[in-house]
């Protein structure tokens, strides 16, 4: 099965099709009847001059990152907002793009939500979190936030176009793209959109399981075929670990119910084995029998940028829009996290920024 | 379809949050009532199922019918992207148009038979997809779909939009599934560290399991207990309550049922998933008919 691509031919196309890129699109003996004849008679050949327009905007922006996986719920999003978090925290003037169009979650992760974009002279006014960590999304643009954006590729391919045209987002040092889970419309277009101006490369974030992991190759492969370097790939929800006097506590009954006895059990550990309290409990969730991101990433000769356990603190901060660096809630996953990201930044550009 | 008496569309807003997994324990929930059973994986750029029904490295075959499910047993057949691609690896980027014609020819050129019921495993959105297998399979009927999140709010808010796609496109919303409802597990099947100076963990597993047994031995009878996924927004429930859609039930974070779909494997078969089976299926036996209940089970 061959994979579409630029210009490539319409399912409805007819058969002969010369392409709807090529000279004679639309004009054709072949093209006669076609339902796409007339958009592909009139439509411009040759280069996108949108691109002119989105170079001139991207001339301004230092670093671009894609954030990138095959499978969806694996942390993306959550993993594109603590990035933006961490890069400004370093003094570094940030724009993070959210280019998933039906499930927009970075203005909730970022504690913008109910917020609208403003135009001015210059074009699309990014919502800002700090001075210099700007956010743009269709999150803020729709009217109502229940309402299911039921779009087809095209118009979300003209969206994305436009949050790279028409948005104003200045002197950038990084702008980070936070891409829905796929190979579709939305990852050919942004590639498309910015390959011209450069991109520096693709983090793939994935969870530790084999039906995760067969989706990052496919990801993997995907930025190997469209020319972005991988510069590598976070394994999240990478096991459960908690200190062991924050869990709850049950006790099976005869009837298969389980009863909650918490506090018996906490007063219990304290009265016989104190020690324990001070202990981390840690399990799996994600079985990672099949050798994790690390193996996978050895296989495919990516590199491995680290994991990251599963922190319901962590996913507290993202329900409320918060940094997980800002305070020490997040005692298992922030340290994790800065881990790999100060892997991401030049070493001369820490020292200068942080 | 004509020889299809019911069809489910399993949905979700986000993706993670167990729509295939869901999908493929669903299937073979029914399977093992005795139904005759189709599941059809419309996932284009991440197909799951075959290797959540032991199926990967299967291939489709033809036949003067047309093509063929992949059969896990007799009365459980298969169709999904994911068999037809010469290597696993290989990205299918297609955009939206080329997704729709596939999806097409899954319901023009497959040859299901009579089939109790359909299964079709979405990708997480509302976009081609959607839209396409409800304008290819409205005019034969759908009985409506299922939605499955987990239950924090960034899940919900994509859920609620996903109700709103089905309401406008005229499907029934046979209800919602909170999936990764906290995680639950006997204490001694944890493992224990202590941070050290440095802010490295050692394992210390052995000590603290022998420390319990000689100090607190009561304690290794206890399952402990987390949400994980924070449902202080009070989770599907109250979603379902505000927005007038069922709710089907809980299932809660299983180690095990991970394992099981790793493996390919019906969480109803063992024992092991002692957490998640029962939840799942107290939520499957909502959406059978009674009648056929009494009759294929």
């Amino acid at each position: 099965m061959e994979n579409g691509g630029y210009g490539e031919i319409p399912d409805n196309a007819n058969e002969h099709c010369p392409g709807p890129q090529s000279e004679s699109a639309g004009k054709s003996e072949a093209c006669d009847g076609c339902p796409n004849q007339q958009d592909c008679a009139t439509a411009p050949k040759g280069p996108d001059p949108d691109l002119v327009a989105i170079a001139e905007r991207m001339a301004t922006v230092k670093h671009k990152i894609l954030v990138l996986s095959g499978k969806g719920g694996v942390g993306k999003s959550t993993f594109s907002a603590q990035l933006s978090f961490a890069l400004a925290d370093m003094n570094y003037q940030v724009g993070l793009l959210d280019i998933d169009i039906c499930g927009p979650s970075i203005p909730k992760m970022l504690g913008l939500e109910g917020q609208e974009i403003h135009q001015s002279n210059l074009g699309w006014s990014p919502v800002y979190v700090e001075s210099n960590l700007g956010v743009m999304s269709i999150g803020f643009m729709l009217p109502d936030p229940d309402e299911a954006v039921i779009w087809r590729g095209p118009r979300k391919n003209g969206i994305i176009k436009q949050f790279l045209k028409d948005v104003y987002w200045g002197e950038l040092d990084f702008l980070v793209v936070d891409a829905p889970p796929g190979t579709s419309d939305e990852h050919i277009s942004i590639v498309q959109f910015l390959q011209a101006t450069g991109i520096d490369g693709a983090i793939i974030v994935t969870t530790p399981q084999q039906v995760s992991l067969i989706d990052v190759r496919k990801e993997v492969n995907f930025c190997k075929k469209v020319g972005i370097q991988v510069l590598g790939v976070v394994e999240n929800m990478s096991g459960l670990s908690q200190y062991l006097e924050d869990f709850k506590f049950t006790k099976p009954t005869e009837t298969g119910e389980h009863s909650d006895i918490t506090e018996w059990a906490l007063e219990y550990m304290r009265a016989n084995a104190p020690e324990l309290l001070n202990l981390v409990a840690c399990t799996e969730v994600f079985d990672s029998s099949g050798g994790g991101a690390t193996r996978m990433c050895r296989e495919m000769g990516v590199p491995f940028l680290g994991k990251v356990p599963l922190d319901p603190q962590l996913c507290k901060a993202a329900e409320e829009g918060r940094s997980c660096f800002f305070d020490q809630k997040c005692r298992v996953s922030a340290p994790a996290l800065y881990s790999i990201i100060k892997k991401l930044v030049p070493r001369e550009s820490m020292e200068n920024g942080a």
